[in-house]
């Protein structure tokens, strides 16, 4: 594909784009209308939501940037351990990843194992977790890596493998010498998949965040359950769609990191 | 001309015992440096692990290589290979430029001499200007270009080329033939070149050597007394070009090759319409092409499926 | 078979390794109990009624949950695969709802739909709907053009085309989508059933096991049992996807 015509698509995609929240946006007044009409506490109507959603992240002093209380105690700690825990667990698995998947047999005795750890709903392990760490940010960290590790391991393990022959050979053929062998063609050539894991992961990193924080008490997590029981389902339903707009923040940029890291992949038909 | 390379009794079996397969049965011949040889022989003959085990890329069950008087084990620094399919052969995360930088690098080439002698190398195969873009920008052809610069940067003793016009369309692949003619006297190199193509080996070497059906042995060792100078039309019109292809294809389907490939009768009569094929007319270029887009649709398919399951 | 009994030996060491770093006190005892008594408390509870119909509601709201998300995953794949119009314009729709949590919501269903069946099912649709509406509007979106044409040529209509190459063509990939499904809404009805509390199920006599004293060998029973079954339904939909879709090799390397 030559330069013109990636130039073209992204001139489409940015006309698309407009279209694409022009539908968004009617989705919410879409949204407005029908709360207005059902009239009742469970459903409240969008401009409620984002007017609580504004009271609360828009409080603060103008040299804060007008940022309220909320976003230091609540979003940001909240978002730190998400974030901190899923770069600890990136950093481990593509590691454990690469060692399993170079290493001939490790895999024959490991993946049923690996397969078998990412089959276990990490939820069910929150009562082991709190006797091992106790309540706080130390339990979540532990949860959050126990279920962010294994995607990222297996499409490591999965990309390291999936290494082309000729490459190989190409490599082998033209002197590359073994202690730059990893970091030259392993790791490239695994790197698109590794980004797979890496983007599943982080969407699980921020599910995960919010059930240790329902269940430790602390963060949006907390705020979520708070309000429910407190009958503020205002508050509550800004928190749900809160976690909406983070994720797809996150994952866009993340999307924005790998497309500077696969800068050479040729262009891809992303829709994200 | 002193001897570059020295093939003797060279053997390869794939497996042990009754399943192994013999690709290469006691092969021995040479080739004289500044030599452009052409190897031709019937498709699946086993010419790829010939070139392998010459490369060093797999040790030969038997027999030796040797490259300058040198026992070939492991693969030898002064020797490079152009591999038939560019689009796997070429590191796709590296620029055009790092690309054909790459052997340098473990050379201690230092590293504004890398660049200038990339950007020469690009030029001499008519690529100036081009170092910064992604293999997958250019053409087919370009790609197989840059694979032949990247080969030819390190100033190898020795040029393996295995199949390398098999997956580009019909004029490109005379284009590529001229280069190689070409780049080949300027810098006075030694090319063994693996084909299929009976018209393509005669065109290009200044010697053939015709391999029979699986186990490859040598059938025939040509002297092609063609002009220095060729050219893809007068040169393919010929006298002495048409009665030396027919020459070649008249080898290829011999007795003699046919009948050490008894064994196996489905393999025999494949081999049979390729080399008829061949013999024809280059019709191998297009299926060539088509395979390659195959792979190319498939490779996307696999990567975006990836992708999607990775959105749940 | 034999990698199969190398993957065994596999598992099996860590639950030997898990049961010596126990014994030997590098794991404390109150931190989790070791593999042996969990392994007790795990054939115990298979006999009992009580645990077996937990675990049968369990499944059953899984098999619905997978039900209705491919009920409705495929067809809305389909339609936002084949219309562009249509899949440009919800895509920020699509991508700011897919990332809020199935378990964000628990607290939302609960006062809205209570904690019965009802909502475990509706929390697992939705978190098991979009590998399979990903993997349909990708199989859709990406025919190859050539083979419709072909199809095309060969005098197929529209609908013909639809069903005997474009469905063909997309089978392989939404397997894979229901599939990854098949794991998400399992752990999605488990999860929920303990967040939740609700009646009955395998999430909720975790959460019982967690609560009373912290019976944390009752925990760690349903918790390995929820990741056998899990296992075993992913690598049942593997061995049966390659069975089915023999002339692809889509399924091989998605493996994930």
């Amino acid at each position: 594909m030559s330069a013109p015509t990636v130039a073209a698509k992204r001139g489409r995609i940015l006309g698309s784009a407009a279209v694409t929240w022009l539908v968004f946006a009617l989705a919410l007044s879409a949204w407005e209308l029908i709360a207005l009409g059902a009239d009742t506490v469970y459903f409240p109507r969008m401009t409620a939501i984002l007017g609580t959603g504004a009271d609360i992240l828009l409080s603060g002093p103008a040299w804060r940037l007008m940022l309220g209380d909320a976003v230091f105690d609540i979003v940001l700690p909240s978002l730190a351990t998400a974030l901190g825990a899923w770069a600890f667990s990136a950093a481990l698995g593509v590691a454990l990843g690469t060692a399993l998947g170079r290493s001939r047999w490790a895999m024959d005795y490991c993946g049923t194992l690996i397969s078998f750890l990412r089959s276990v709903p990490p939820v069910t392990l929150m009562p082991a977790f709190m006797v091992m760490f106790g309540i706080g940010k130390q339990m979540e960290i532990a949860a959050i890596v126990f279920s962010t590790l294994w995607p990222i391991v297996l499409n490591t393990v999965d990309g390291v493998r999936s290494v082309d022959q000729v490459k190989i050979d190409t490599a082998r053929s033209l002197g590359t010498p073994r202690r730059y062998w990893l970091g030259m063609i392993v790791l490239p050539a695994a790197m698109p998949k590794i980004f797979a894991g890496l983007r599943l992961s982080l969407s699980i990193a921020i599910l995960l965040m919010v059930v240790a924080e329902i269940v430790g008490g602390s963060g949006i997590g907390l705020r979520i359950s708070t309000t429910q029981s407190t009958v503020q389902y205002t508050e509550m339903w800004f928190w749900v769609l809160l976690l909406g707009a983070l994720g797809y923040a996150l994952n866009s940029a993340l999307l924005a990191v790998e497309r500077l890291v696969l800068g050479w992949q040729p262009a891809r038909e992303d829709d994200a | 001309m002193s001897t570059m390379l020295e093939v003797s009794g060279l053997t390869h079996q794939y497996g042990q015992g009754e399943r192994a397969h013999v690709a290469v049965r006691d092969l021995t011949f040479t080739i004289e440096s500044g030599q452009l040889a052409c190897i031709v022989g019937p498709s699946g003959c086993g010419k790829s692990t010939l070139l392998r085990c010459i490369s060093g890329l797999i040790p030969a069950t038997g027999g030796s290589v040797r490259l300058h008087g040198d026992e070939v084990s492991g693969v030898p620094d002064d020797l490079a290979v152009v591999f038939q399919d560019y689009s796997r052969s070429l590191f796709p995360w590296l620029t055009v430029a790092k690309n054909v930088e790459f052997p340098l690098r473990w050379q201690k080439v230092p590293k504004a001499d890398r660049k200038r002698r990339a950007e020469e190398v690009l030029e001499s195969v008519g690529l100036s200007g081009v170092g910064k873009k992604y293999p997958w920008q250019l053409s087919g052809g370009m790609q197989q270009r840059v694979s032949i610069a990247r080969a030819l940067v390190s100033r190898p003793a020795l040029l393996l080329m295995d199949e390398p016009f098999a997956s580009v369309d019909a004029q490109t692949r005379g284009e590529l033939e001229d280069l190689t003619r070409r780049v080949q006297r300027e810098l006075g190199s030694t090319i063994l070149l693996v084909t299929h193509d009976i018209d393509e080996s005669v065109y290009l070497a200044d010697r053939v050597l015709v391999l029979s059906k699986s186990p490859a042995a040598i059938v025939a060792d040509l002297d092609i007394a063609l002009p220095a100078d060729r050219d893809q039309i007068t040169t393919r019109e010929s006298e002495q070009f048409v009665s030396l292809r027919s020459e070649v294809a008249r080898l290829l389907q011999s007795p003699q090759v046919q009948r050490t490939g008894e064994a196996d009768t489905t393999d025999a009569a494949h081999a049979a319409g390729e080399s008829g094929d061949a013999a024809g007319a280059r019709t191998d270029a297009g299926s060539g092409a088509g395979s390659d887009r195959f792979t190319e649709t498939h490779g996307t398919a696999e990567s975006s499926d990836e992708t999607a399951t990775a959105r749940s | 078979m034999r990698t199969f009994a190398k993957g065994l030996t596999g598992l099996l060491g860590f639950f030997l390794l898990w049961e010596i770093a126990v014994q030997a006190g590098v794991l404390p005892d109150y931190w989790v109990p070791p593999a042996s008594e969990v392994a007790t408390t795990f054939v115990t509870l298979l006999g009992q009624q009580e645990f077996l119909l937990a675990v049968i509601a369990t499944l059953l709201a899984w098999l619905i949950s997978l039900g209705v998300a491919i009920a409705v995953g495929v067809p809305a794949g389909l339609l936002l695969g084949s219309v562009p119009a249509v899949q440009s314009a919800s895509r920020a729709l699509i991508e700011f709802l897919r990332p809020i949590p199935a378990v964000a919501l628990v607290p939302l269903v609960m006062v809205t739909i209570g904690s019965g069946p009802d909502a475990k099912i509706t929390l697992a649709v939705y978190a098991a709907m979009w590998p399979i509406l990903f993997n349909t509007i990708y199989a859709f979106g990406e025919i190859d053009p050539v083979l419709l044409d072909s199809a095309r040529a060969a005098g197929a209509n529209r609908r013909q085309s639809l069903t005997w190459v474009a469905l063909p063509h997309a089978a392989p990939f939404i397997f894979t989508g229901v599939r990854v499904a098949a794991s998400i809404a399992l752990i999605a009805v488990i999860s929920v059933e303990y967040i939740a509390a609700s009646e009955i199920g395998l999430g909720r006599y975790i959460l019982e096991g967690g609560m009373n004293n912290g019976h944390l060998d009752q925990v760690m029973a349903g918790t390995v049992l929820a990741g056998l079954a899990g296992w075993a339904i992913n690598s049942a939909l593997v061995g049966g996807g390659r069975k089915l879709f023999r002339w692809a090799d889509t399924e091989e390397r998605a493996t994930r």
